[in-house]
């Protein structure tokens, strides 16, 4: 059986929705056939609209690797980071069971659980599997996926598909063994240590066979990508096509994380991660060819909570230790909590598109907007929001800004941007937290980190931020609290039109 | 004949699972050998297996304290850049947290 290849062509001007989608499905899935949609909409991982109401967590219960990649340092933890293949905690499948119950119980809006590492999940079968088992026969409610390099998928294809899980993420970083020998130095294989090209050879082929063998299942696969300037960038385009070509659903391209104190072979040999710009342009080239996810947040693989947020510290093994779940009762009212989040999304979506075209006015008196001048150039803006679809977070407590991109054609989503970039290290890498920062330096992040965007929405600002936002070139915008997203970012695009501000070239923006 | 393991493994299982005479158990701080029951793979297999997997530069030594898997021979960072990092973290050594 083939999974149908994904049309996700861009239009190739105005006229509705960009590649990404726009108002009543914000989303690359709205291209996908109903049957994919269907079981994908509500995924948080999957679903940039999903993701503001329903959260997922991952257990740490797979800690060995069969492969090295030179993003990667196995003797790195920190609390204060956010980033795959960091956790606190190693869990057996036991404490990962009453770890589940308990956040299920605790979070009713989780609805995902996943194994993602912190090594590889098939290079831990028996404690992998042993945890899906469980889970499937005590927490029926709950949607299970797995992420893998690859390397043992072919072997385990068919026990995956016993375990009820029906999305399989694979990294996918080439095609080509000499792209691949520079990402990987060696595999774990047929009990040998093998390096170089011939490693990446095997590892490739495996990846391949596996992606065809979970679609033959009808078992979805989504891919992700890890850019690397200078060493896969131009060659994703590819990847993007031959994935799509053998039935993968989904293509996450995610920039490469490399920082010197994480200690990984990218990041002591000064290999340089993408800009926003350049994986956005990536981004947009493989849309082209396959749908995009661009919500990922590169979650630790012991996350727990909606993205971009981590309420792994509620649940240490010592509290958990402390609770008494009675799951009948928690999955009775998981159901209503879902339901209600269901009818909620579903109310959204039979809404019209966020209009770039001017709305309907209640008063046939009132005088219709304008329609915006078809030349009115894109702006970014930045959005403060913990969930729900909606501006409602204050700017200082915002930890990542959502940027969308209006233009005359609507409304899409482009990414998120961190305010504090993964672990600072040093002083600031204890228990004391930021601490150790001044607030004026955090500060300076947060604007840098908001470079491009011309309006950042909130809910409320202080005035300090406010003035130095200003000075930046960036506007802050507290007009829209509790608004609906692209709603409002639609209404500040038509203040600019209006003000005559989307005619010109964007203000070239200073850092603060 | 027995292979150990230093103090500068991470626990990560990755040596238990793949070890043909089940000889690798977890432990405190870091995981250990039972030396009763390695054979340093010798009759099964080319290479010993832990060491094969392994990921960490000098966790795996022989009874001699000479590691399977020597600096650099893993991440393929330069061994001088190693030693300079190793040296900044020793010198500058945080509490432990």
């Amino acid at each position: 059986m083939d999974l149908p290849v994904i049309s996700n062509t861009a239009p190739a001007s105005g006229g509705g929705c960009s590649s990404s989608g726009c108002g009543t499905a914000p989303d690359a899935l709205s291209h996908l056939p109903d049957h994919i949609r269907a079981k994908v909409q509500d995924h948080p991982c999957y679903s940039e609209e999903a993701h503001h109401y329903f959260a997922r967590m991952h257990v740490a219960v797979a800690p060995a690797c069969n492969i090295q990649c030179n993003y990667c340092n196995r003797k790195y933890d920190c609390a204060n980071e956010s980033r795959p293949g960091v956790v606190s905690e190693l869990l057996h499948p036991d404490q990962a069971i009453k770890k589940v119950l308990a956040v299920a119980a605790t979070i009713p809006q989780m609805t995902v659980l996943g194994i993602a590492g912190p090594g590889d999940p098939l290079a831990n079968p028996e404690r992998t599997f042993e945890t899906f088992r469980q889970l499937s026969e005590k927490a029926p409610d709950i949607k299970l996926c797995v992420s893998t390099n690859g390397l043992n998928l072919p072997k385990y294809v068919d026990e995956i598909a016993k375990h009820n899980i029906d999305h399989v993420t694979i990294t996918i970083n080439c095609l080509d063994p000499e792209v691949g020998a520079k990402i990987y130095p060696w595999i774990y294989w047929e009990n040998k240590r093998i390096r170089g090209v011939e490693a990446a050879a095997i590892l490739i082929a495996q990846q391949q066979r596996g992606l065809e063998m979970l679609v033959e299942r009808g078992i979805l696969v989504k891919v992700n990508s890890v850019m690397i300037p200078g060493v896969n960038d131009e060659h994703l385009k590819e990847v993007s096509r031959a994935v799509k070509a053998k039935g993968a659903f989904l293509h996450n391209v995610m920039p490469l994380i490399a920082e010197a104190e994480h200690g990984t072979y990218y990041g002591i040999m000064a290999q340089r991660s993408p800009s926003t710009e350049e994986l956005q342009a990536i981004q947009d080239e493989c849309a082209g060819d396959m749908a995009m996810m661009r919500h990922c947040r590169q979650c630790r693989a012991d996350a727990v909570g909606l993205l971009g947020e981590d309420r792994g510290a509620e649940f240490t093994l010592d509290k958990l230790d402390a609770m008494e779940i009675d799951y009948d009762s928690a999955m009775a009212r998981r159901k209503e909590v879902h339901d209600a989040i269901i009818d909620q999304l579903e109310a959204r979506r039979a809404l019209p598109a966020a209009p770039a075209a001017p709305a309907t006015a209640l008063d046939s008196s009132a005088p219709l907007p304008a329609p915006l001048p078809e030349d009115s150039r894109p702006v970014l803006m930045a959005v403060a929001t913990a969930g729900q679809g909606l501006i409602n977070q204050h700017f200082g407590h915002a930890r990542e800004f959502l940027v969308y991109e209006a233009s005359p054609a609507g409304v899409r989503f482009i990414s998120h941007r961190k305010t504090e970039l993964y672990c600072v290290g040093g002083d600031t890498c204890g228990d004391e937290g930021q601490d150790g920062v001044s607030a004026d330096s955090i500060l300076d992040r947060t604007i840098a980190a908001l470079a491009g965007c011309e309006v950042v929405l909130c809910s409320k600002i202080g005035f300090e931020p406010w003035g130095l936002l200003e000075q930046a070139g960036i506007q802050p915008n507290g007009e829209h609290a509790m608004e609906a997203i692209e709603t409002a970012v639609m209404a500040v695009y038509r203040e600019l039109a209006e003000a005559g501000k989307l005619a010109t070239p964007a203000p070239d923006q200073k850092r603060a | 004949m027995a292979l150990s393991i230093t103090e500068a493994c991470v626990n990560c299982w990755a040596c238990v699972d793949v070890c043909p005479n089940t000889a690798i158990h977890e432990s405190d701080p870091v995981f250990a050998i039972d030396s009763d029951k390695c054979t340093e793979c010798l009759a099964e297999f080319p290479e010993a297996q832990c060491a094969a997997i392994c990921p960490i530069e000098c966790a795996i030594v022989d009874e001699l304290g000479t590691p399977l898997n020597p600096l650099g021979s893993l991440t393929g960072i330069p061994v001088e850049k190693l030693q300079e990092l190793l040296a900044v973290a020793t010198r500058g050594q945080p509490a432990s947290t």
